[in-house]
């Protein structure tokens, strides 16, 4: 099979379709609105429908009805349009609906609203940030698997640069099951041994009334093991470095390559990319900054992926912030620290600060 | 004295029939929790009376929104899934788009429906999806304890209208079957009552139009059914019909509003 040029937007839409997506709604919001054109250009000729909502709350709710069914199905925004989405994400992981959720957001303002969410209750997403185009196909499809095994929705966070930069790859279905769910809601319930009730309360069918406590602890527990079993991430450089750069996303892709350029150069410099920001990948961070004098975060906000570094090595090694806010005028989260010089610059600056030390 | 008349300074000749005992098949319950002289298991029961009937009883989800009437959610004997309030049916959109032959219906309270989804509804309708939203509209909110919502009429006295609805304070109240009736995607739409065994089998019949026009694709179907809820209306119980019939059923009018196949 040949490789095709593709930006990470339609390269989304054709790994989701591939992976067996029959729904998709949306709302327009650069810049994932070509998400939404590339669903709704490709999924009616493979059999699926992408319906454009009148709002994001009512294309979560459509998503949500159609996921009940079994049907693979996913929706998406910007981190604005996924702010209006909240309330209805924080019930998906109590109706344990398997849902796939896009925020191709205004740069990296939106990890805390992946990580935390502003929803009732405890509960997660698993959040994949992919690095590239590529990673984002191979993530996408992944994503409905992780989302299936769990019975947990799952958060696709990429931004601006993936939606719109172009790469030659290759998009086809890699080793996709879709599983006949004996729980979905499709109307065949009663056919099937009795009517299934998919309620975030955990309400069941025939029986009167709730436990609440139960149906949260056992809820919990599963994150539990969510959290043990889907941590990923990538590092290099790592083992001798004095300063470990830790990035995730398109931002990610600068660091490597500056930690990269240093190491060549004769610096003892690492790299770490939390590829799933929940579960954070934790263990492996403390292992991966095991001996370092300085954890460098660079990250294109204010500081929230930091609290996550500060939280997995518990003091062990001071963090610093290296990243910050930087966008461009109109706020797509095209910041000007997304240049190679910059960026190594950074990484320079938190070396040198150790050496200062 | 006629025998059909109930004698009530003796004993009764029989033994007391309850009409659990001749429930719908689809009803896994008998008896619910809700109050005494609550108009919204009878709603529902005429819902699954009618799938049964109609042969979809294999075939059937219902989505159900928040309010008094979830607690009756588990009894519905066929698929359901239970949205967020003023959500459901966005939800039905979506199933029904996966599962175009299953009759689907959504079942929400005013507060649901009209406070807090009525983009919802209006959007769900004006698309012309092959669903049935079931409003039980009972002009307040039972499940808080009988406060004001957007179909509360004026003058009606709620926990927040201690003085009555009134107009100035707290604005008109909306009659949602009047507005969605003009939206090019809705085929029918009517508005039945459950105070009186005429108007039951009324509102049947209604609910019957709607579940009809939805399987031949004709597009969107509403039936608003007025509902009792003396508690929240701070009513006797036994007053709960007459209420319904002199109070609500005075703004909100009882009758078919629109069917596109006639």
């Amino acid at each position: 099979m040949t490789r095709r040029l593709m930006e990470g937007s339609e390269a989304i839409a054709e790994a989701a379709i591939a992976a067996g997506c029959k729904f998709f709604a949306g709302y327009p919001m650069t810049p994932f609105t070509e998400l939404l054109e590339h669903f709704a250009a490709k999924l009616p000729a493979a059999g699926g429908v992408c319906i454009n909502a009148e709002s994001e709350l009512e294309a979560v709710g459509m998503a949500w009805g159609a996921v009940a069914t079994g049907a693979r199905a996913a929706t998406g925004s910007t981190g604005q349009g996924l702010a209006l989405m909240q309330e209805s994400f924080s019930e998906l992981v109590r109706a344990e609906l398997p849902l796939v959720v896009f925020n191709l957001a205004r740069g990296q303002f939106d990890y805390r609203q992946a990580t935390r969410g502003g929803g009732h209750g405890d509960y997660h997403f698993v959040v994949l940030a992919p690095l590239d185009v590529t990673e984002a196909i191979d993530l996408t499809q992944r994503a409905f698997e992780i989302a299936e095994r769990w019975r947990n929705p799952v958060l696709i966070y990429g931004d601006y640069l993936l939606a719109h930069t172009a790469e030659a790859v290759e998009v086809r279905a890699q080793g996709v099951t879709v599983d006949v769910k004996d729980w979905r809601t499709d109307g065949t319930g009663r056919a099937r041994g009795g009517p299934r009730h998919i309620s975030p309360i955990g309400m069941q069918a025939g029986i009167k009334g709730i436990d609440a406590e139960e149906f949260w602890q056992r809820l919990q527990a599963k994150h539990e093991r969510i959290a043990a079993a889907e941590q990923r991430f990538e590092a290099e450089h790592c083992e001798d470095a004095d300063v470990v750069v830790v990035a995730f996303g398109s931002l990610a892709r600068f660091a490597r390559h500056a930690v990269r350029e240093l190491r060549r150069e004769g610096a003892r410099v690492g790299y770490f990319r939390p590829i799933t920001l929940w579960p954070f990948p934790s263990d492996a961070l403390v292992r991966a900054t095991a001996g370092v004098k300085r954890i460098a975060v660079l990250e294109q906000n204010a500081g929230q992926m930091i609290d996550d570094v500060r939280l997995a090595v518990l003091g062990r090694a001071p963090v610093i912030a290296i990243g910050g806010i930087s966008t461009d005028p109109h706020g797509f989260g095209i910041g000007t620290f997304f240049d190679p010089e910059q960026v190594r610059a950074r990484i320079e600056s938190a070396l040198a600060a150790r050496s200062a030390a | 004295m006629s025998n059909n008349v109930i004698r009530t300074d003796a004993p009764p000749t029989r033994a007391a029939q309850r009409t659990g005992e001749f429930a719908p098949e689809l009803q896994l319950s008998v008896d619910h929790d809700l109050c005494p002289g609550c108009g919204e298991p009878l709603a529902l029961r005429l819902v699954l009376e009618l799938i049964e009937e109609l042969g979809y009883a294999e075939n059937a989800l219902g989505v159900v929104g928040i309010g008094c009437y979830t607690a009756l959610g588990s009894s519905i004997g066929v698929d359901m899934v239970q949205a967020l309030h003023g959500r459901a049916p966005s939800l039905a959109t979506g199933v029904k788009r996966m599962r175009p032959g299953t009759l689907v219906f959504a079942l929400q309270g005013d507060g649901d429906m009209v406070n807090e989804g009525l983009q919802e509804v209006i959007h769900t309708a004006a698309r012309g999806e092959n669903v049935t939203c079931v409003l039980l509209n009972n002009g307040v909110f039972g499940e808080t304890g009988g406060h004001m919502t957007a179909t509360t009429v004026l003058g009606q006295r709620t926990k927040n209208t201690l003085g009555g609805r009134d107009a100035a304070q707290h604005g008109h109240p909306i009659s949602l079957a009047e507005m969605l009736a003009p939206l090019g995607g809705s085929a029918y739409i009517a508005r039945g009552s459950v105070h009186d065994a005429p108007n039951i089998v009324r509102t049947k019949n209604m609910l019957r139009r709607a579940f009809e026009a939805q399987l031949a694709g004709e597009g969107f179907s509403l039936v608003e059914i007025l509902t009792m809820c003396p508690t929240g209306w701070f009513v006797p119980t036994a007053r709960g019909p007459g209420y319904l019939d002199e109070v609500i059923g005075a703004v909100h009018k009882i009758g078919e509003i629109k069917e596109r196949s006639r």
